[in-house]
């Protein structure tokens, strides 16, 4: 089957996986360039989350979309000789805050993110305040966001905002939340900027304040 | 024999049976008369409303997890280790708020009983999360996805050969088990007893004992606890037994949300063979459970089907069918499902209005879909119940608390068949917002 980086593109985004693969598969074999074949993911995905915003794409997809993403870059991992001069939007550090173990949510948020342009540094679950402090400071990103799943991430949310004042480093990112039991009201208790009721919201978030 | 011969009672007269037995609990003594006509209030109250009556007044049931220990000022690890302060902890809890409903002391779990089985599906204090951080799960793929064949076959089976294994780090040895069927012959049993004298599978045992032991350390303890505050405070419990749908026993600690998601693309015969299959298992779950506490209602709480998680399609495939089956064979046995309808269903609505369930014989208890939405779809047919935000509880007001109570009894109680309670699982809150719901509920549900 030969298809086309279209037809690869529409294969991903239509959640047909098996002819998604076999086509990727085709066209690295056929010597196309392997950067075409992670551009072609990006752009699924990229339409995939739009699709997740208007409410006809929701976890299946989203979670499908990543298990044909991943194999299609280990597929071309070995044929890409350099880094792709990539242009990204802006960067976005990301984590789940001190005290919750959950990640789902944060996952599916980082990977519309990066599908999106942005470079999404992930700090992980459990993340103490002083671990954002430390890369809003190193890694200069313009966007922080804070997940969680349980209610007990209130007041390390709180607490993380806080440092980032105490540490001369609020003014310079702006900071979103996200997370089943938080809304605007625990924005507002928080003092972050925004919150956002799914990964979508996410996305336009960061885009508004990046200007993308 | 007796029981072939004898007239099966109807689902109505089972129901019947069940709240008189749960209006007169075996295990509960009454600290004085007027307790136990409290007691017998409160439950009335309930029955009016599951049967979309007008209650004497609107029942106020918040949904509690860890509030008490942190009211109290004991931490999540004292609540599930030391049963003197989770005594002290949770009636306190009911003499200063005064609820409508018991909260039960059970929740926090103990502690010991999994520190012994080294559970591996759940993190707890002390044990991989600080001291005052409540117990969470651990996701991850605790059934793997060439493994539907073997639950179809055999649940059980697959449960004690594959997922216990898995999930208690003192259980491992199980691995080695046969499957219990296979003890039919003599001549067959001696094998099946071979694998049971290996040391793993000996040790497994010794570990299993002494979590029962600490089991029933608990229980006592905690039952006591729980039986003492119904008997004080005059608060019958809401939740009798539990179950789960089946699209969530296997997507929550079995295949995980990643797992259960891709499933939909990958195998999706397989996942609704096997969900077929956990019906039957998962209503003598709530029918077992419901009746061991003398209670009717069996507490069901809804994960992985809600709004932003499935399509409406895939809803309509996957989710709802074997849910359904689940609601059906609790009521057909006189018992009320009490669903707890978390995240948001505005977009599904419709489904829980099915004309084949019975009317008046569930409770759907809402998290943050729009109340006036469910009593255009469900009032008169199903009592109802929400949905006070926890992020209200912990960062508004009392006067917000007490507004967003004012609001929505007018807007939706008005009518009976209406219950307050709180949109999720109480774990941290402001007093004075707690008091503010208890007391507005109880002034304007009169
Ligand atoms: C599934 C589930 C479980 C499963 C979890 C395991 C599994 N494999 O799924 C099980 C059954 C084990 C479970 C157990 C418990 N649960 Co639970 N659970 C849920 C449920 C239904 C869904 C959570 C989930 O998987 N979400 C999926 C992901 C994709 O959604 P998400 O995390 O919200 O992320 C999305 C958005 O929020 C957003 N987002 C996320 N992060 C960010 C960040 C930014 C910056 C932005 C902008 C957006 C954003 O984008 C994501 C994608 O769109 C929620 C209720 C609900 N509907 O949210 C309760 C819920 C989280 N559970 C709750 C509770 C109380 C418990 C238990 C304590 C119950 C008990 N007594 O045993 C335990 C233990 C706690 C725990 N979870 O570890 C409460 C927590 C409330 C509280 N007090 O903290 C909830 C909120 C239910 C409720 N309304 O009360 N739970």
């Amino acid at each position: 089957m030969a298809g086309t980086i279209e037809t690869l593109v529409e294969a991903i985004v239509g959640m047909r996986e098996k002819e998604a693969l076999e086509n990727a598969q085709a066209l690295l074999d056929a010597g196309v360039d392997p950067l075409q074949l992670i551009e072609a993911s990006r752009r699924a995905v990229e339409e995939i989350g739009e699709r997740f915003e208007k409410g006809e794409y929701f976890l299946p997809e989203l979670m499908l979309a990543g298990e044909m993403v991943k194999r299609i870059s280990e597929m071309v991992k070995d044929r890409i000789t350099s880094e792709s001069p990539e242009k990204r939007l802006g960067k976005v550090v990301i984590g789940t805050v001190k005290g919750d173990i959950h990640d789902i949510g944060k996952n599916i948020v980082s990977f519309l993110l990066d599908a999106n342009g942005f470079e999404v540094v992930d700090l992980g679950v459990d993340v103490p305040a002083e671990r954002f402090v430390e890369a809003v400071r190193e890694l200069e990103p313009q966007v922080v966001g804070m997940s969680c799943l349980l209610t007990l991430a209130y007041e390390p949310m709180k607490e993380t905002v806080r440092a980032l004042e105490e540490a001369g480093l609020r003014e310079r990112v702006k900071i979103m939340i996200g997370g089943a039991a938080t809304d605007d009201r625990i924005r507002a208790y928080t003092g972050a900027d925004a919150w956002g009721k799914d990964a979508a919201a996410a996305v336009s978030l960061a885009r508004g304040w990046v200007g993308g | 024999m007796v029981a072939e011969g004898r007239r099966e009672l109807s689902a109505d007269e089972k129901y019947e049976e069940r709240f008189k037995a749960w209006m007169s609990p075996a295990n509960v003594q009454f600290a004085s008369a007027e307790a136990e006509k409290a007691y017998k209030e409160r439950v009335q109250l309930i029955k009016d409303a599951v049967e979309l009556k007008k209650p004497r007044r609107i029942p106020v049931c918040p949904n509690i997890g860890f509030f008490p220990a942190n009211y109290a000022g004991i931490t999540a690890q004292e609540a599930m280790y030391d049963y003197q302060k989770l005594g002290m902890a949770w009636k306190k809890y009911h003499e200063d708020f005064q609820p409508d409903c018991l909260a039960s002391c059970l929740l926090a779990t103990p502690g010991r009983v999994f520190d012994i089985l080294d559970y591996r599906l759940y993190r707890w204090p002390g044990h991989g999360t600080p001291p005052n951080t409540p117990y969470q799960c651990v996701e991850g793929e605790y059934m793997l996805e060439d493994e539907y064949d073997a639950l179809i076959r055999d649940p059980s089976a697959y449960w004690m050969r594959c997922y216990l294994p898995r999930v208690f780090g003192a259980l491992e040895g199980w691995k080695n088990l046969a499957p219990l069927t296979d003890l039919v012959e003599m001549a067959f049993a001696g094998a099946f007893m071979v694998p049971i004298g290996m040391p793993e599978v000996q040790r497994s045992f010794e570990a299993l004992l002494e979590a029962g032991r600490a089991a029933v350390e608990w229980i006592q303890a905690a039952g006591a606890i729980d039986a003492e505050v119904m008997g004080t405070y005059g608060v019958p419990s809401l939740i009798g037994g539990f179950s789960k749908a089946p699209f969530d026993t296997l997507g929550d600690t079995l295949r995980g949300t990643k797992g259960i998601m891709l499933d939909v693309y990958r195998r999706p015969g397989k996942l609704l063979k096997a969900m077929e299959k956990l019906v039957p298992i998962m209503v003598e779950m709530g029918v077992r459970t419901a009746t061991m506490a003398g209670h009717p209602m069996v507490f069901i709480p809804l994960h992985k089907g809600a709004d932003g998680f499935l399509s409406r399609n895939d809803f309509a495939k996957f989710y709802w069918p074997t849910l359904k089956e689940v609601l059906l064979g609790l009521t057909a046995e006189g018992l009320v499902p009490l669903v707890f309808v978390e995240g948001s269903y505005n977009q599904r609505l419709d489904f829980l209005a099915d004309p084949d369930l019975p009317q008046g014989r569930i409770v759907w208890m809402f998290d943050q879909t729009d109340m006036v939405k469910v009593k255009e779809v469900l009032g008169g047919g199903a009592c109802f119940a929400g949905n006070v935000p926890v992020a209200l509880l912990k960062a508004g007001t009392p006067s917000e608390v007490h507004a967003y109570v004012r609001d929505l009894i007018e807007k939706v109680g008005q009518d009976g068949g209406f219950i307050l309670t709180t949109g999720g699982v109480v774990d941290e809150a402001e007093p004075d917002n707690f008091r503010a719901m208890i007391e507005a509920g109880k002034e304007y549900g009169a």
